[in-house]
């Protein structure tokens, strides 16, 4: 393979194999393609060097951490890795089996050794991600079990709390005792299993992600069509005013973005809340009155506003670049044969700034579906995202598995769009700057 | 993710953490005020009595790093300050010393620390050291005449107009809408076990949904309140006594239906100094120490006998007993908050919480 990258080799190779007639050698006799091969070899090698550390960066910063966090969505051996016998108890008997003794044994004596090996609160931490409650219920019967039980272990743990007969619990330490479980990709997909194991909807007052994933695609795609609307006259101005003057412009779309995402989302709060310098002029002006102010922050416009705000340039950079490699004299052409201005623009002028509409329209749209400081701070109730879910699964509840299978739904469309733009625009036509 | 995790913190640990060593004490803080009323009022006093050197370092949350050192078997630290979710969640997992509580001291009067400590201030891995509460405060400009008094006053936008802002997410907000809602403080979390309760909190929080801005960050409330953009918060009491000082802002706080929870001391598992640790909390939990540091910051002592101790805010002639969580007055109605209950809901009730907002 390596052979035929190099079209050099490969006509030799070729040559070689085809005439028979006198070796081609070098000046010191070896076999001219064994030189070649091996000086295009020692390139090859240098330039693998080069780009050696860049690789292992991105390997080690990138790749793995991805991985292992892909990997946790459906992978999680809370229970599973702490509890042996009675995992082992369950991969031995079918669904539906009543648990018997053999069964209440094994569980107190996982219990005991996890309690004395204080895993106990990651084994109810696992079980609780399914059926709230049950954390306590594991750490208390631990701290119980750690002084022994005794048989009949039934009745021993039912002493400590009678809840441990419930059907559902057992269900879910069933679903829990395998490592691997897909059940977090159910429920971020607002499902859940039933004690047969069944996949049913979650309960309705429980249903959020499906909702969130579409409002963050909907906003998403309005805060990408809002920066194509401000960005494109701003683009175009850029790429046609005389130098001087456009570097002064360039300054100026250039500036917020090197201001701190924080100041930016800042200053917007200080602009468009309630007692907020836009409604003082406004009610200033005579326009409103005092009790007319408009609520324009802590919610979904405020999050649209600050968000196409701070993902303007990049969709005026990519636009710039490409509008600046657009010779005028096409449209000139097309006037001069008679076309109006509309349609000079239509049919000539905006064609061409396509690749650079691309780029610009796939950038903020990724960006805008990741984002996560901004709504947080403006978005009120009504502009939360799906990356705020994340991060409370992240940060707060300490689900991990949950926010890895969030994020997965989330890349997995990422790519899914990705791939949707590949086939009707074309990857090819993606001009970056 | 872990071994990643362990990899960095061994490196760090390497670099940067001093050894632990003989007559010394690895202190692990939360930098900013509060890491500085342990540094004026514990370490500096620590050091001169008993000539232990105590050496202090920082993190944003002294519970992750802790987890971390403990995990790779590389513990620098004798003694971390950690809020007593994480200290309760750390001991589950097994990642702290047991503390033996029979080093702390007596109070001035005899009471023993059982009696004199607040409850669930001494527990296996844990001993507190100081209250912070969420409290209702509003902005005094805003109430020229009636001013609110109670939880029932945040819920009542007709007699009190004006927006509120609470904290993003279901934790405080359910059990202080049940508290509006008429439930004596002790009965809180008995109701909210219950979906009955569950239901009847949302069903308060829907009175006022409209008219709420939600805040994430602690210095967010502070702000909407100078800004004259809410008129009453819900938010952390030191928070807003911090702004009401610093900016001299009309800020006012009513205590009823406040709900506490505490920070202290904890000792990783496989520390160094374990008994220089011990001594240290033994020390430093004293109530005259106790006293000294609640003048720093607007935190409370968790012992009783301390209260009586504390005296003007470090600096000023401003009597700081009164603004303390612990403060006699300030605890009727009260509310502690309930760890196990959070450890156990906390997700279903987070979820559902959001899927309420985004309603």
């Amino acid at each position: 393979m390596s052979q035929a990258l190099d079209p050099h080799a490969a006509t030799v190779a070729k040559a070689a194999g085809v005439e028979p007639g006198p070796r081609l050698t070098t000046a010191d006799g070896r076999p001219l393609t064994r030189a070649l091969a091996r000086s295009s070899r020692k390139a090859r090698r240098r330039a693998f060097l080069l780009v050696l550390p860049l690789l292992l960066f991105i390997l080690i910063t990138f790749v793995v951490p991805i991985g292992q966090m892909l990997q946790r969505s459906v992978k999680n051996d809370g229970f599973s890795a702490n509890m042996p016998q009675i995992s082992a108890w369950f991969a031995e008997n079918p669904r539906g089996t009543e648990p018997d003794e053999a069964a209440w044994a094994a569980l107190a004596a996982d219990l005991q050794q996890a309690a004395r090996d204080r895993t106990i609160g990651i084994v109810g931490t696992r079980i609780n991600y399914d059926m709230a409650g049950t954390r306590s219920l594991f750490t208390s019967a631990g701290r119980q079990a750690r002084n022994g039980l005794e048989p009949p272990y039934r009745d021993a743990i039912l002493d400590i709390d009678a809840r441990w007969e419930s059907p559902a619990l057992w269900s879910i330490m069933r679903e829990a005792s395998s490592a691997y479980t897909a059940n977090f990709y159910l429920a971020a997909l607002d499902r859940t299993r039933n004690t047969q194991g069944d996949i049913v909807m979650a309960p309705s007052e429980r249903q959020v992600y499906i909702m969130l994933f579409q409002r963050t695609f909907v906003m998403s795609a309005v805060i990408t069509f809002m920066t194509f609307l401000l960005g494109f006259p701003v683009a175009h101005l850029l790429a046609t005013l005389p130098l001087r003057k456009s570097n002064l412009l360039m300054i100026f779309v250039l500036l917020p973005f090197w201001t701190s995402l924080l100041v930016r989302t800042t200053s917007w709060m200080v602009l468009l809340q309630q007692q907020g310098v836009i409604n003082d002029i406004l009610v200033w002006l005579g326009i409103i009155g005092t009790g007319q102010r408009l609520q324009m922050i802590y919610n979904q416009t405020g999050t649209i506003i600050a968000m196409t705000h701070i993902l303007l340039p990049f969709m005026i950079l990519p636009l710039y670049s490409v509008m600046r490699t657009i010779n005028p004299s096409y449209v000139r052409a097309a006037r001069s044969l008679g076309a109006t201005s509309w349609t000079a623009f239509r049919r000539i002028y905006f064609p061409q700034t396509l690749p650079g509409l691309g780029a610009g329209a796939l950038l903020v749209f990724i960006l805008a579906v990741g984002y996560y400081i901004t709504p947080a701070l403006v978005g009120g109730s009504s502009g939360q995202l799906i990356s705020n879910m994340i991060a409370m699964h992240m940060m707060q509840t300490l689900n991990w598995s949950m926010a890895a299978a969030l994020a997965a739904l989330l890349l997995a469309s990422v790519l899914l769009l990705y791939w949707v733009y590949d086939r009707l625009v074309g990857i090819d036509n993606l001009k970056l700057g | 993710m872990k071994k990643t995790l362990i990899l960095t913190s061994a490196l760090v640990g390497v670099a940067g953490a001093p050894q632990a060593q003989e007559g010394q004490l690895n202190l692990l803080s939360w930098g900013g005020s509060y890491g500085n009323s342990h540094v004026e009022a514990y370490a500096k006093p620590f050091e001169a009595e008993t000539g232990i050197r105590v050496t202090i370092s920082d993190a944003d949350n002294p519970a992750t790093p802790l987890k971390a050192q403990v995990e790779a078997g590389n513990v620098t630290t004798d003694i971390a300050s950690v809020e007593y979710a994480d200290a309760v969640r750390l001991c589950d997992e097994g990642l702290l010393e047991e503390i033996d509580a029979s080093v702390l001291v007596d109070a001035e009067d005899g009471t023993t620390p059982e009696d004199d400590f607040i409850d669930g201030a001494i527990t296996e891995c844990f001993i507190g050291t100081d209250v912070y509460s969420m409290v209702l405060a509003y902005n005094d400009d805003q109430f020229p005449d009636a001013k609110p008094s109670a939880p029932a006053d945040f819920f009542d936008t007709e007699n009190f107009p004006g927006k509120r802002s609470m904290r993003k997410g279901a934790k405080f907000n359910l059990e202080f809408a049940l508290m509006a809602d008429g439930v004596p403080a002790d009965e809180v979390y008995d109701l909210l076990g219950t979906p009955e309760g569950v239901d009847r909190a949302f069903a308060k929080l829907e009175e006022i949904k409209p008219d709420v801005i939600w805040w994430e960050a602690g210095a967010q409330p502070p702000q909407l309140l100078a800004d004259g953009e809410v008129s009453m918060a819900y938010a952390f009491n030191g928070r807003i006594f911090a702004a009401a000082q610093e900016d001299d802002l009309p800020f006012e706080i009513v205590w009823d239906g406040q709900i506490y929870e505490m920070e202290g001391w904890v000792i990783p598992q496989g520390a160094q100094n374990v008994e220089a640790a011990h001594e240290f909390i033994a020390f430093t939990t004293a109530p005259q120490h106790q006293a000294r540091a609640a003048e720093f910051i607007s935190y409370g002592p968790p012992r009783r006998s301390a209260a009586a101790l504390v005296g003007n805010m470090e600096g000023t002639d401003i009597p700081m007993g009164p603004n303390l969580p612990t403060y006699a007055e300030n605890m009727t109605n009260a509310l502690a908050s309930n760890l196990d209950f959070w450890v156990d809901h906390d997700g279903e009730l987070n979820e559902r919480f959001s899927a309420w907002l985004a309603q």
